[in-house]
C-alpha cells in the first residue's frame, strides 16, 4: 500500500466531516428553519478532501455556489459554517452572505460565490499575486461544469498560461448544469480538452476516487509551486442531492429530475463507501475504530449545530455595517 | 525639495502620482490594456514599466471581463491593484468583477475581506467617435452600494484624490475625463490625500449655486469668470466625488443663494443631477426661490458627425444661459 495510514484516515475524516455536516442541514432545510438557498455537496467529498490534502495553510481556494465542502476541507471552522447557513452573527460572514458567501481569510478560503465562474477571475488574480510576490501560494479555483459555458474562463485561461501562474482550474464536473445534462449545454463532454489548445496541461480524473484525486493534485500542485502552472483538471463526478436544497423540489414535488437508474449507478460510487472498502481490506482501521470515528464526526457536527443555534442573529440596527470597510 | 507653485499637467500629475506610490509600496500593482502605448493612455503611464517592470505593470490582452477579475483578486490578497481601461466604455465587459464581486465583497462577507482595487476608467470622447467610444458613465457606477466613485476636475486633485483611492480600503472608481489631460495646475511633488467624498467652493458667491465635477468644472470656472463681469455672483462647487455625494456642502450653499443649476456631464435620467436635484427638494424646498436646473447631456447615444456632436455636448455657453434661466 502506498498511502500511509494517517493520510487515508485524514482522507476518509475529511470526507466524513464534510458529508455529516451536509446531511444534518437536510431536515432544517425542509422544516423550514434554514431559509439561504444550499447546494449540498454530498457526493463530491472526494475532490475537495483528495485536492486540499495536498495544499499549505498558506495556498489559497476560491469556491462556487456548492463549496461547503472545499471550506471544510480547507480548514474552514465547521460551527461558523452552519451559524452562517441559519443566517447568524456567529457566521463566517456574520449571517451577511448565507450558505453562498463563505469565507475563511485565515485559512485560506478566500471567497465563494454563487455567480458562475464569478471567482475563476479572483483566482487568477490571487495567483498573479503570488507570482509578484514570489511567495510559492498556489491557488485553487473550483468551478464547474455549467461555468464552462463562461466567456470568462478561457479568457482565465490565456492569461494564465500566458504569464505562466500556479494556479489549478479545478472543474467538478457533475454531469448537470443545474438541470440541464452536459449533453445539451456542448458538444464535446470531454471538458479538460478545452484547456489544451491554451497550452495547459490538462486531464481527466475519477472525482469519485479520493486516491486518485490525490495523486493527480499532488503532481498539478508541485507544478504550480515549481513555476510550471497552470494545470487544468475535470474531475467527473455527481451531485446526490438536487441541485439546491436536498431535491429538485420541482413545484413542491420533492422528486429528482434526473433519471433513476442513472442516480442509482453514481450512489454505487459512493466516494466514502469506497476508501473505507479500500481501509477496510488493507486493515487500516478496525469496526470499533470507524465506529469512534463517526462517533466523534457526528459529535463535532451537533456541537457545531448547538453553536449555530445559540448564535444570535444580526441586529436589525447592524443592516448597514460592512457596506464600506471605512 | 519642494518646488512651490510648479505647474504640472493633469495626465502628467497621473503619471507622478503613480510613479511614486509604486516606488514607495512594492504591494502597488498596475493592469490595464495599452499601458505600454501612448496611443491607448497618453503619458500617464510613461516610465512606469522601466521602473517598475513588466511583473507590476502588466499590459494584457483584451479580456476585460478577466483582467478587471483579476485585479480584484489581486487586491483580495491583499495587494493594491488598479486596472486601466482605456475607455469606459469597455469596462461594461467587467461588470461581474466591478458590481457583483468588488462592490459586494465587503457586506456578503460580513466585513471579514474586502477588495481595495481602483478601476481607472477613462472616458475618451468626441472626435467624431460615437456611440460606442464617447459614453461618460458616472451614475451607472454610483449607484452601487460598496463602490466609492472619484471624479477629479484639475491635475491638482487628480493626484490627491487618486493617492486616496489607491490608499483606500474599498473598492474606488475613478473616472478620469481625457479632456483633462493637457491642463495644468500646480501641483506639490510630494504624495498627498485629498478626501473621498467631499467637494470644495471652487469660488464663493451669493447669487446662485452651480455644481459640476470632472471636466466640466473646467467650463463652469470659464462661464462662472463671464457670468462676474455680468454682475452675476455665482458660487461654483466641485464635487470632487460622486460617491459619496457631498450633500452637505451643497445645501449650506444653497440655503444661501436659494437657486440651484447642476452641469453634469452624463444623460439626464437617472443621473447624479437627478440624485443631487431630488436631495435638495426633500431636504430644502423652504429655500429654494426658483426650480433646480439639470444641465445635463440629452438622452440618446453620443453621435459621430460633427453638426451633431456639436449640438450634444454641454458648453460654457449653455451654462450661461442655465445659470440666467434660473435667475430669471
Amino acid at each position: 500500500m502506498k498511502y500511509s495510514k494517517e493520510i487515508l484516515i485524514s482522507l476518509y475524516r475529511t470526507m466524513l466531516r464534510i458529508r455529516t455536516a451536509e446531511e444534518s442541514l437536510v431536515e432544517p432545510i425542509l422544516n423550514g428553519e434554514i431559509r439561504t438557498p444550499v447546494h449540498l455537496y454530498s457526493g463530491e467529498e472526494a475532490i475537495a478532501a483528495g485536492l486540499c490534502a495536498n495544499l499549505n495553510h498558506s495556498d489559497y481556494i476560491f469556491g462556487n455556489h456548492r463549496s461547503h465542502g472545499h471550506y471544510l476541507a480547507k480548514g474552514g471552522d465547521m460551527g461558523a459554517m452552519i451559524a452562517e447557513i441559519y443566517g447568524k452573527e456567529g457566521g463566517c460572514s456574520r449571517g451577511r452572505g448565507g450558505s453562498m458567501h463563505l469565507i475563511d481569510p485565515e485559512n485560506g478560503v478566500m471567497g465563494i460565490v454563487p455567480i458562475v465562474a464569478g471567482t475563476i477571475s479572483l483566482a487568477l488574480g490571487a495567483a498573479l499575486a503570488s507570482k509578484i510576490r514570489k511567495d510559492k501560494k498556489v491557488v485553487v479555483s473550483f468551478f464547474g461544469d455549467g461555468a464552462t459555458g463562461e466567456g470568462v474562463l478561457y479568457e482565465s485561461l490565456n492569461f494564465a498560461a500566458l504569464k505562466k501562474l500556479p494556479i489549478i482550474f479545478a472543474c467538478e464536473n457533475n454531469l448537470y448544469s443545474t438541470h440541464l445534462p452536459i449533453s445539451e449545454i456542448r458538444v464535446n463532454e470531454k471538458i479538460y480538452e478545452t484547456a489544451k489548445p491554451f497550452g495547459i496541461e490538462s486531464y481527466r480524473v475519477d472525482g469519485n476516487n479520493v486516491l486518485d484525486v490525490l495523486d493527480s493534485s499532488k503532481n498539478a500542485i508541485d507544478k504550480c509551486r515549481n513555476n510550471q502552472g497552470p494545470v487544468f483538471i475535470e474531475f467527473l463526478t455527481y451531485r446526490f442531492r438536487g441541485h439546491v436544497g436536498p431535491d429538485d423540489n420541482i413545484q413542491g414535488s420533492h422528486v429528482d429530475i434526473r433519471p433513476k437508474d442513472e442516480i442509482e449507478k453514481w450512489l454505487k460510487k459512493d466516494p466514502i463507501q469506497h476508501l473505507k472498502e479500500i481501509m477496510i481490506k488493507n486493515h487500516v482501521l478496525s469496526d470499533l475504530d470507524f465506529s469512534n470515528l463517526h462517533h466523534e464526526i457526528n459529535k463535532e457536527v451537533k456541537d457545531a449545530t448547538h453553536y449555530a443555534l445559540n448564535s444570535n442573529y444580526p441586529n436589525p440596527s447592524d443592516l448597514l455595517k460592512y457596506v464600506y470597510t471605512k | 525639495m519642494s518646488i512651490l507653485n510648479r505647474k504640472l499637467a493633469y495626465s502628467l500629475a497621473i503619471n507622478e502620482t503613480l510613479k511614486q506610490i509604486m516606488e514607495r509600496d512594492k504591494e502597488v500593482l498596475l493592469i490595464g490594456q495599452g499601458v505600454k502605448s501612448p496611443w491607448y493612455v497618453g503619458n500617464t503611464c510613461q516610465d512606469l514599466i522601466e521602473l517598475f517592470g513588466e511583473e507590476r505593470v502588466i499590459d494584457t490582452p483584451i479580456s476585460e471581463n478577466a483582467m478587471t477579475g483579476a485585479a480584484v483578486g489581486a487586491s483580495i490578497v491583499g495587494m493594491k491593484a488598479i486596472i486601466m481601461h482605456p475607455r469606459i466604455d469597455f469596462s461594461l465587459y467587467a461588470f461581474d468583477p466591478i458590481i457583483n464581486q468588488a462592490a459586494n465583497w465587503s457586506y456578503m462577507n460580513g466585513g471579514r475581506a474586502s477588495a481595495p482595487v481602483v478601476f481607472w476608467l477613462v472616458i475618451n470622447r468626441a472626435g467624431e467617435q460615437a456611440a460606442q467610444h464617447s459614453q461618460a458613465l458616472y451614475s451607472l457606477f454610483a449607484h452601487i452600494p460598496g463602490l466609492k466613485v472619484i471624479a477629479p476636475s484639475n491635475a491638482y486633485d487628480v493626484k490627491g484624490l487618486l493617492t486616496s483611492a489607491i490608499n483606500d480600503p474599498d473598492p474606488v472608481v475613478f473616472i478620469d475625463d481625457r479632456w483633462l489631460y493637457g491642463i495644468e495646475d500646480f501641483v506639490p511633488e510630494e504624495l498627498y490625500e485629498l478626501p473621498i467624498g467631499k467637494g470644495i467652493i471652487k469660488s464663493p458667491g451669493n447669487d446662485i449655486t452651480l455644481v459640476s465635477s470632472s471636466f466640466l468644472t473646467s467650463e463652469c470656472t470659464a462661464a462662472t469668470e463671464i457670468l462676474k463681469s455680468q454682475k452675476i455672483s455665482v458660487e461654483l462647487i466641485d464635487l470632487r466625488s460622486i460617491k459619496p455625494l457631498d450633500l452637505d456642502l451643497i445645501f449650506n450653499s444653497v440655503k444661501k443663494t436659494g437657486r440651484l443649476v447642476i452641469v453634469d456631464g452624463s444623460w439626464k435620467s437617472n443621473s447624479i443631477a437627478s440624485e443631487i436635484s431630488a436631495s435638495v427638494n426633500e431636504n430644502l424646498l423652504g429655500h429654494l426661490k426658483s426650480p433646480v436646473f439639470r444641465l445635463n447631456l440629452p438622452d440618446a447615444p453620443a453621435p459621430a458627425s460633427r453638426t451633431l456632436e456639436a449640438e450634444y455636448y454641454i458648453t460654457k455657453e449653455k451654462i450661461i444661459e442655465a445659470v440666467r434661466n434660473t435667475l430669471l
